[in-house]
This record gives C-alpha cells, structure tokens and sequence, in this order.
C-alpha cells in the first residue's frame, strides 16, 4: 500500500522579492532603535513613553520556561523595523508593481485580487495599501492601518490601545508594545452592521525581520463586523520572529469574529498574544488556523465580563517535519450566564508535534454559565505526537463543563474504502484529512476556503510513502 | 466477446497467519451474475476483500487476473481504476466529506486527469440514480456514511456502483441487514446494471435475495473452497434443503474454515 512520493525540498510559497524596502533599523533591540521607530512613524510623545516602558518590562522579564523550545531564538538578530516605501499607495495602481507580483505569486484569484479593492494589505511591517470601501465609510466605520488611526483617531486610540492586553502581559507582548508596527484598527459605531467581512493580508518578507503588527478592534453597543486576515511566508534560512498582539473589545450587544489563516516558513517563530472582551450579551468568534511554523504559541482568549456573552474559537493546528504547536484557546467566564464553546481540531505528520492547550475559568460571578470543548488531533503517522492538555478553574458550583477529547489515526479501512473507489493512497488521506478540518474550513469565505484546501494540499504532499 | 473477465486460480489467503481460502477457482465474465452462498465462516468475505486487495488479507498461494492483467501487482486504488468494485458489508463513515464530493472525486479518478466529468452532469446522473434507489436527496450533501443507517449504507453502495459503473463487482453481503421493501430497491439497482459489459459476484448466506436476482451461477464455499457450482436451480435447493446435503455428499462434518484439517 505504499506509493512513494517525492518530498518536497522547499517551501511551496519559498519565492522571495527583491528587497524594496526604503528604511531598516539595525539589528538587535536597543532602545535607540525603538526611538527611531517612534520617530519615523511621528508619533506622539505618550506612545514613545509607551513604548519604551514596554521595552524595559522586555528586558525584565524572563523567557518562558513552558510550553515550546525558544532557545533558537536570538534577539539580537532580528530586525525590528522595516518600512517598505516611502508612501502609503492610496489605491492598487499606486502599490509597487514588486509588491503587486508577491500577491500573484500567492495565487489570490482574480476574484479575491478584485476584493482587494476594498482592503488594507500588510506587506512587510507596514501597511502598503490601503483603501476603504466607501460603503464603509458611509456607515462609519475606521478601518486603517493601526498606525495611521494612531494619527488620526488619536483619542479613540489612546482610550482603548493596550487595555486588553497590556505590556506587561507576557514577554512578547511587551516586546510588541515595544516594537510594534502596522497592524490593523477597526471602529464600528454604536448599531452597525458591517455586512461583508474586511480582510487584510500579511506577509514577512525581508530576511530575518521580525513583523510585529497590533492589531485594535472596536466593536461598539449592537454592532456587528468580521475581519479576516491570511498570512503566507517565504523560506528562509535564519530564524524570523513573528510576534503580533490583537486587542478586541465587543461592547454590549455587539459581535465579533475574527478569521485568520496562518501559513508560516519553517523557521517562523510565532508568537501571538490574542484577546478579546466580551459585555453584556455580546459575541466573540476566533477562527484561527495555524499552519507550518518553526514553532507556535497561541492561544486566542475571550474574556466574557458581561452578563449572557458568548465566545466561540475554532482553531486548527497542522505541524510537519520539525515543527511544533502548542495552541489551545482561553476562556474567562467572569460573569452570569455566559457561555462558550472551543473546537480544536489538530493534526501531526512526519515527526510534527502538536498540542492543544487550553483554559477554562469560571469566576465567583459566573452563575448559570456553560462551557462547551472538544478537542480532535488526528496523527497521520507513527513519528508524529500529540498531546492534549486542558486547565480548568472554576469558582463557582453552578456551571457546566463538557470536554470531549479524541486521538484518532488514520485507519486502515477508511484508506481501504476510498481507494477501492479508485483514490490513491494520497488522494484518499488528504480526503479525510480535509474531512477532519472541514468543521473549521466550513466556517471560512469562500475563496479562504479554497485557499485553505490548496494548503492542505501542499501541506500533505510527501507525507505518505 | 464483451466485457472483462476476472479469473481467479487456486487463491490461497492467510489472515495473521491462519489460512483462510485453501484454493479457490472461479472465472467471472461480463454479462454474468455469479452468486456464492454458504453458511458464516466458510471464507466468502476473505474472498471479496482479497479480491479487492484489503491490506490484512496475504495471498500465498495462486493469482487473480483482469483481462490477463495480473491483479496481485495492482494497488487497492489501481485495482478499482481497473473496474473492480467491492460493495462493502461494513463501510466506513468518513466525516466531513460529502456523499456527492466523495462520488465525483471517485468518477474523477477512474475517468483520469484532463476527462473530468462535468458538474451539471455529474449532478443530472446522481440525481436520476438517487431517484431510482429512491433515496432521499438530501443523503449526497450528508458526509459519508456518517449516521446512516444500515439500510442507508448499503443503498449507498449501490448508489456507487451505478456512478461508478465498474466491469466487474463484487457484492459482499450487500442484502443484510435488509428490510423487504429495501431489498428489492436494491435488487432494482443492481439489475439495472445487468448488461453484457458488466460481470458482478454476489456473496450472500440468504437465497432471498436471489429471488430479485436471479443469478447464471450459483457456488456453495465451504472450508475455504467452491466446493460445488449450479445454476440458479441450485440456489432454490438450498434455500428448501439448507446446506446439509451437500455436506453429506462431500463427506463434511464441519463447513467452517475452523476445523482442523
């Protein structure tokens, strides 16, 4: 039953431009650097303090001692700032045709290009181009790069900017708090409704750079919006650090999903602060996919503060040959009736490691509230593991928990039935496969989830022989 | 002549070791319908899932062609691109993937890359083939086999047999489990198959099937071997008889594989 398959030898999207970068800080993280970074981007005076507090809260703290290996991880040689060119393209005939070329390389489709249109795209760490949707703005809402609302939403900014996740969160965070640029801002007023989701592109590009984007979304009272963002990457052969923080705040009524794909080179070190708070009676959805990377630590989390909120993640996990993921979600029941449910869904081939690790807390003034996890890792063969490790805290007698987890392998007589049918061994595992996630690619718009089959399909090329 | 012509020789089949078909000879031809009865045990099911290459089935002894083509060399996948068809008793449910992506990816595979089959047509053929097993629509957006029913499953088998229109197939114990009305929707199915180009092996241990079938051969297996071939007159004398005349014709006490040679 064994066919041999060719492995792959380089990453599929491992093309790399030519470098168009205008400025570059120099290696290595001092605070001189950060100081130009706040002094390139004009910044006002509390931002740098901002900024240089969290630096200092970087230095202070310690690694983490626990979840993956972060010892390959050298500070010193990461760039920490690169601005890609001199001006912010205001429309897609303005976007350096180089940049242009990367996303035809990614293969969007011409449909996905046209949705373009109406999006701000990440090209290094800096937002390149950037158009909003005039529907958009009728309604409303802010949607710019986070560093351009910086300048002209100033107060908004300042009122909510790192009070979801403060500098002194975690070591990454304050070197994100530090170091941060691009990213994306969202405001959606009071009773709003954001019909189509607003999508946004990320990429690493230059060698050994770290991209450090912030991401700040507000969705006010009875408002509704669903941002997206994919992210591919090129091969490189140093280690790049990615280290992104995503603060969202869903007001009363409000809701709010956040999809991201993300498909890292192999010696990505990803490392994600992601939170959202949730009123009274409002919704929180992560979708978040994770893919390839040297190593990744996420784990999006949900603090539901007000009465009847609800949070969702469904996540999937895929590690190959040398990789590691250690994903889960979090999940804070902090007041009555609230309710949650975490889906996860992983899978380990070729030696690949993953984890799910996740948390449930039920607070004193969580009465009434429910939540609801399960845990599926599929293993596609003998060198690869999984490992499942769930923390549950809970303050309160009058909850409910339900956790459900399952290991499966592929099995021998599912392969037998897809093949008898005529698929080859390879075509029958990525069927099941694609089965196995598709509670997660169900979720997603069309053309992500056909960009998320593509990658699957990448993905499982050479994993069988 | 028409059609393809499965031809199995002196097949020995072990099992973790234990043998379990001791020489079986069988010659199955387009146009024909084949019928191996006998009670449990006697290695029917080895033979089907031997033919179709399942992985835990070791042939050590004889060969099983398709049309000359030396079918112990194909893959389990090569095998099916061959146009044999194993219906399954026990098919496996795989979540998350529909019966109809499930079904055009298989008519894909077997009419090969650059002769894909349409989408409008693929739907108008699924369609007309839901409508003759008489099985509810909604079963093709429904993941595969997942939650179905008995009767459910084995339809669906059926329903692939018609998309995927192999020249010969082998029906493992497509009729158990089976309520009359879906017997016969089943039967219907499998007739409608019935012509020159199609050769089909029907592994049952109940005749009544073989009254919506009728079958041009009829073998009893016992010990792991065809130990007697008829026509169809034969079925109708086991199913008024049983099996206890043909075992006291060949001098056998026990029929099961499990005794002790």
């Amino acid at each position: 039953m064994s066919k041999k398959v060719p492995e792959i030898e380089e990453y599929q999207y491992g093309f790399r431009d030519k470098d168009v970068s205008v400025f570059r800080t120099e290696r290595g993280l001092t605070r001189k650097v950060v100081e130009e970074i706040s002094k390139m981007k004009e910044e006002p005076q509390w931002m740098l303090d901002y900024r240089l507090k969290a630096l200092e809260h970087f230095y202070e703290r310690p690694m983490p001692q626990w979840g993956g290996d972060l010892t390959g991880l050298d500070f010193d040689e990461i760039v920490y700032y690169v601005k890609p060119s001199e001006k912010q393209g205001r429309t897609w005939d303005e976007v350096p045709d180089e940049i242009k070329q990367t996303f035809d390389k990614l293969g969007i489709p011409e449909a996905e290009q046209k949705y373009l249109a109406g999006v701000s795209a990440q090209y290094e760490s800096e937002v390149v181009y950037h158009s909003l949707k005039e529907d958009l703005e009728e309604l409303g809402i802010i949607f710019k790069d986070t560093d351009t609302a910086l300048k002209e939403h100033e107060e908004l900014f300042k009122e909510y900017f790192g009070k979801v996740v403060p500098y002194s969160d975690n070591k990454f965070s304050a070197l994100n708090s530090a170091v941060w640029s691009g990213g994306s801002f969202i405001y959606v007023p009071k009773g709003v409704k954001a019909t189509t989701p607003l999508q946004a592109y990320f990429r690493i590009n230059s060698e050994n750079m770290g991209q450090f984007e912030r991401t700040l979304i507000i969705v006010d009272e009875g408002a509704s919006v669903h941002y997206v963002e994919g992210c591919t990457a090129p091969v490189y052969t140093t280690n790049s650090l990615h280290s992104a923080v995503v603060e969202i705040i869903v007001k009363k009524d409000g809701y709010c999903r956040y999809t991201t794909i993300q498909n890292w080179a192999n010696n990505v070190y990803n490392l994600v602060t992601k939170r959202a708070t949730c009123d009274a009676n409002a919704t929180m959805e992560w979708i978040d996919g994770n893919i390839g990377s040297k190593l990744t630590m996420k784990y999006p989390s949900i603090h539901l503060r007000g009465e009847g909120a609800r949070g969702n993640t469904i996540s999937i996990a895929i590690a190959g040959k040398g990789q590691v993921q250690d994903a889960g979600a979090k999940m804070h029941h902090l007041a009555p009736n609230t309710s949650s449910t975490i889906v996860s869904k992983s899978f380990s081939k070729q030696g690949g490691n993953v984890t799910y690790r996740g948390l449930v807390h039920f607070g004193r003034k969580a009465d009434g509230a429910r939540a609801n996890i399960e845990c599926d890792t599929l293993i596609l063969d003998n060198e690869s593991k999984s490992d499942t490790i769930p923390y549950n805290e809970i303050y309160n007698d009058n909850i409910s928990l339900e956790h459900e987890a399952k290991v499966s392998k592929v099995s021998e007589e599912q392969l037998f039935y897809l093949m008898s049918r005529g698929l080859t061994e390879e075509e029958a595992t990525e069927m099941i496969v694609m089965g196995f996630i598709e509670p997660f690619t169900k979720e997603l718009p069309m053309e992500y989830a056909v960009e998320m089959n593509r990658l699957i399909k990448f993905e499982m090329e050479g994993s069988i022989g | 002549m028409a059609g393809s012509v499965l031809e199995i020789k002196n097949l020995h089949v072990e099992i973790e070791g234990k043998e379990i078909l001791k020489g079986v000879d069988l010659t199955i031809k387009g146009g024909e319908f084949h019928a191996i009865m006998g009670p449990n045990g006697t290695g029917k099911s080895t033979l089907a899932s031997a033919i179709m290459g399942h992985p835990s089935y070791e042939i050590t002894d004889g060969t099983i062609t398709l049309d000359g083509e030396d079918v112990l060399e194909m893959e389990v996948d090569e095998r099916a691109r061959a146009g044999l068809f194993l219906a399954m008793q026990y098919p496996s449910e795989i979540s998350g993937v529909t019966t109809s992506d499930f079904l055009r990816s298989a008519i894909n595979a077997r009419r090969g890359e650059g002769n894909e089959v349409s989408l409008m047509k693929f739907i108008k053929g699924l369609d007309e083939d839901l409508d003759y097993l008489e099985i509810d629509k909604n079963m093709a957006t429904r993941y595969l086999n997942e939650g179905f029913s008995g009767g459910e499953k084995k339809r669906n088998e059926i329903l692939q047999l018609m998309q995927l229109k192999p020249e010969i197939a082998i029906l493992d114990e497509i009729d158990s489990g089976l309520d009359i009305d879906a017997l016969k929707v089943v039967s219907k199915g499998i007739n409608k198959m019935r012509n020159e180009n199609f050769g089909c092996l029907i592994i049952t241990h109940y005749q009544r099937l073989l009254n919506y079938i009728t079958p041009d051969y009829v073998h009893v297996m016992m010990r792991g071997r065809v130990v007697k071939s008829g026509g169809p007159e034969l079925a109708k004398r086991l199913e008024a008889e049983g099996y206890d005349w043909i075992k006291e014709e060949l001098g056998i006490e026990d029929e099961t594989v499990e005794q002790n040679a």
